[in-house]
């Protein structure tokens, strides 16, 4: 797809995130709008992937794992425009009975959705072990995983760093939500996760950067991740992204991470997104 | 009254039964893999191992990792079966089961081994008495506890069969074999041992066995003993426990766990919504083990064939008042 046209995707995604959260003035605006331009990118150009006819186990199709599901809008969002289930469904988001639940989860069958997340450090050993499955089958199609930079505190998430490196898993793409903000403050106030590149790479993964709202560089920096891959190492993308990116008094600061605008504030973020695929 | 002679085939492990059932049904279905966490000899997981290289996964001492790569792979269309001790496999990673496994209705097979104060001279770190409860607490969870090293086998097959999550809890110590090799495992279908009319006793692991040489000695002095190996706690096999306490109607259970949350309370949840009667607990009473020899710890920790004896009279003492 066009940068153009996932620009308006994305815009139009953020506008869902934003109506979503302030609907039920809940949520996490922060995070899921920072990330809406990586995920549009995942889900309209890069993965191959089925939205007509959702399969759990995902044979022959490329895999994604949300692990810091607490940005569950943005997700939300993507899925439902990308075809998996109806878009006016995101006005349920956080409701009872919902199938969009605040965290993401499978009980309801809402499709797109593979695992639960929300409880945060668990989605790169799923992912790992999808990719491993993948590898036996000899499916040649990739696992991509998503993480928040705080969630890297999480001694899990390095207990399965180890094992893909260990263990060969070559066919992944970790992606680093690398804003540099966590409830409590800024990272490196709350705990640093120190040289974040020399770590993944003393772990034994290959590691690239990019900018998280840059079409153009991400799907260069992407197209050189799949190139690494098969080649007995696994790969992590450190994207740096501005919490809140799209509305201008919820960037620069941590504040928005998880607190829903009220309506004046909803008003004004909205006068910043274009509607540009019809609001649900 | 007769007492039903348990002829024994044998004395084994539970643990090795979990390895040869782990091995025997790899060989017929390929979907079957194996984690394990760095105890491949303690949990006898070898012969899979070495049948199946390329189906084994080594994952180091993470335990919390092998549950959420156990829990991918489910999703991938494996039935995944991880190994280690029954504290690593519960307490440590109780979120990560939570989450991935339990909440996410996926198809893995958690089997734990050293279960209970029977892991012996490690000492209580490593001695899990709360299991049972955690996992009996989680929806969609199934929670198997066999008795013997035949039905450890048989058990270990037969969870492949039901699509989700399963808690498999085994041991380390010898102990005698008397449930046949060719005897079906039917998960959620208690196992009467032995019909009596005084008392039921309702036991799992190897707790069945002690009750087995406590109702014996129950016979010896006239008590007629309805024996029940309750191998799944959950789904709890309700209306066995309803038949044989309306004949009996007192009870006893008897469990290598601790007294809040397992077994026992899964029995009297049963009996105060169906039939209020007498019932004793045979468990560990709110305390942590220590070191020591197996059997020695039983009767230490009041979970022995005569603490099952005292129980039993305690109970049928109780339905006179």
């Amino acid at each position: 797809m066009e940068n153009l046209e996932l620009s308006n995707v994305a815009s139009q995604v953020r506008r869902d995130i934003v109506r979503m959260v302030a609907g039920v003035s809940s949520g996490h605006p922060g995070g899921s709008l920072g990330c809406a331009d990586f995920l549009t990118l995942l889900y309209f150009d890069l993965m191959n992937h089925n939205s007509d006819k959702f399969s759990m186990e995902g044979k022959n199709e490329d895999v994604f794992y949300l692990s810091n599901g607490h940005i569950s809008p943005v997700w939300y969002s993507v899925l439902a425009r990308a075809g998996y289930f109806p878009v006016k469904e995101l006005e349920t988001f956080r409701k009872i009975s919902s199938r969009l639940q605040g965290h993401p989860s499978t009980d309801k069958k809402l499709p797109g959705i593979r695992m639960a997340s929300g409880s945060l450090g668990q989605g790169l050993s799923v992912g790992i072990g999808t990719a491993e499955v993948k590898k036996l089958n000899n499916d040649k199609s990739i696992v991509y995983t998503l993480h928040g930079d705080g969630e890297l505190q999480e001694g899990q998430i390095w207990e399965a760093a180890m094992y893909a490196a260990g263990n060969k898993v070559d066919n992944i793409i970790a992606t680093i939500d690398y804003n540099g903000r966590q409830i409590d403050g800024d990272v490196d106030d709350v705990l640093s996760l120190g040289d974040l590149k020399l770590k993944w790479q003393a772990f034994g993964w290959e590691v690239l950067t990019m900018n998280g709202h840059d079409f153009k560089e991400m799907k260069e920096t992407l197209a050189q991740a799949k190139g690494m891959l098969g080649k007995q190492k696994p790969v992590v993308i450190l994207m740096v992204t501005e919490m809140g990116m799209g509305v201008d008094y919820m960037m620069g600061s941590h504040k928005w991470h998880g607190v829903a605008p009220n309506s004046e504030q909803l008003d004004n973020a909205l006068n910043q997104l274009k509607e540009t695929l019809g609001d649900y | 009254m007769i007492m039903k002679e348990f002829e024994v085939f044998g004395n084994k492990d539970t643990r090795s039964g979990f390895g040869e059932g782990l091995a025997e049904i790899a060989r017929s279905n390929n979907k079957v893999v194996g984690l394990c966490a760095d105890l491949t000899g303690s949990l006898k997981m070898n012969a899979f191992k070495d049948e199946n290289p390329e189906r084994f996964f080594q994952v180091g001492i993470a335990e919390a990792n092998m549950i959420g790569i156990a829990a991918g792979m489910a999703v991938g269309g494996m039935i995944p079966y991880t190994g280690t001790f029954a504290n690593f496999s519960t307490g440590r990673v109780y979120d990560q089961i939570r989450q991935s496994v339990a909440y996410s209705n996926k198809n893995v097979k958690i089997c734990a081994s050293h279960a209970g104060l029977t892991l012996g001279e490690d000492g209580a770190t490593h001695q899990i008495l709360e299991d049972i409860g955690m996992m009996r607490m989680l929806p969609n969870m199934t929670v198997v506890v066999p008795a013997d090293f035949n039905q450890t086998k048989q058990a270990t097959m037969a969870i492949s069969e039901l699509d989700g999550p399963v808690y498999l809890r085994f041991g380390r110590p010898v102990m005698p074999i008397f449930t046949s090799s060719d005897q079906e495992f039917v998960i959620g279908k208690a196992d009467v041992l032995q019909e009596g009319t005084d008392v039921t006793i309702i036991a799992c692991g190897h707790m069945v066995w002690k009750s087995i040489e406590a109702a014996k000695i129950l016979f010896e002095s006239g008590i007629s003993v309805e024996l029940i190996n309750m191998h799944t706690i959950k789904p709890l096999d309700e209306q066995a426990i309803i038949d044989s306490v309306s004949k009996t109607k007192c009870v006893v259970t008897a469990e290598e766990h601790m007294m809040n949350g397992g077994l026992g309370d899964a029995v009297a949840q049963v009996l105060s919504k169906n039939l209020p009667c007498p019932h004793e607990y045979v468990a560990v009473n709110d305390s942590f083990g220590e070191s020591g020899k197996p059997m020695d710890l039983m009767a230490k920790y009041g979970i022995d064939s005569p603490d099952i004896v005292d129980a039993v009279n305690k109970a049928m003492s109780r339905k006179s008042i």
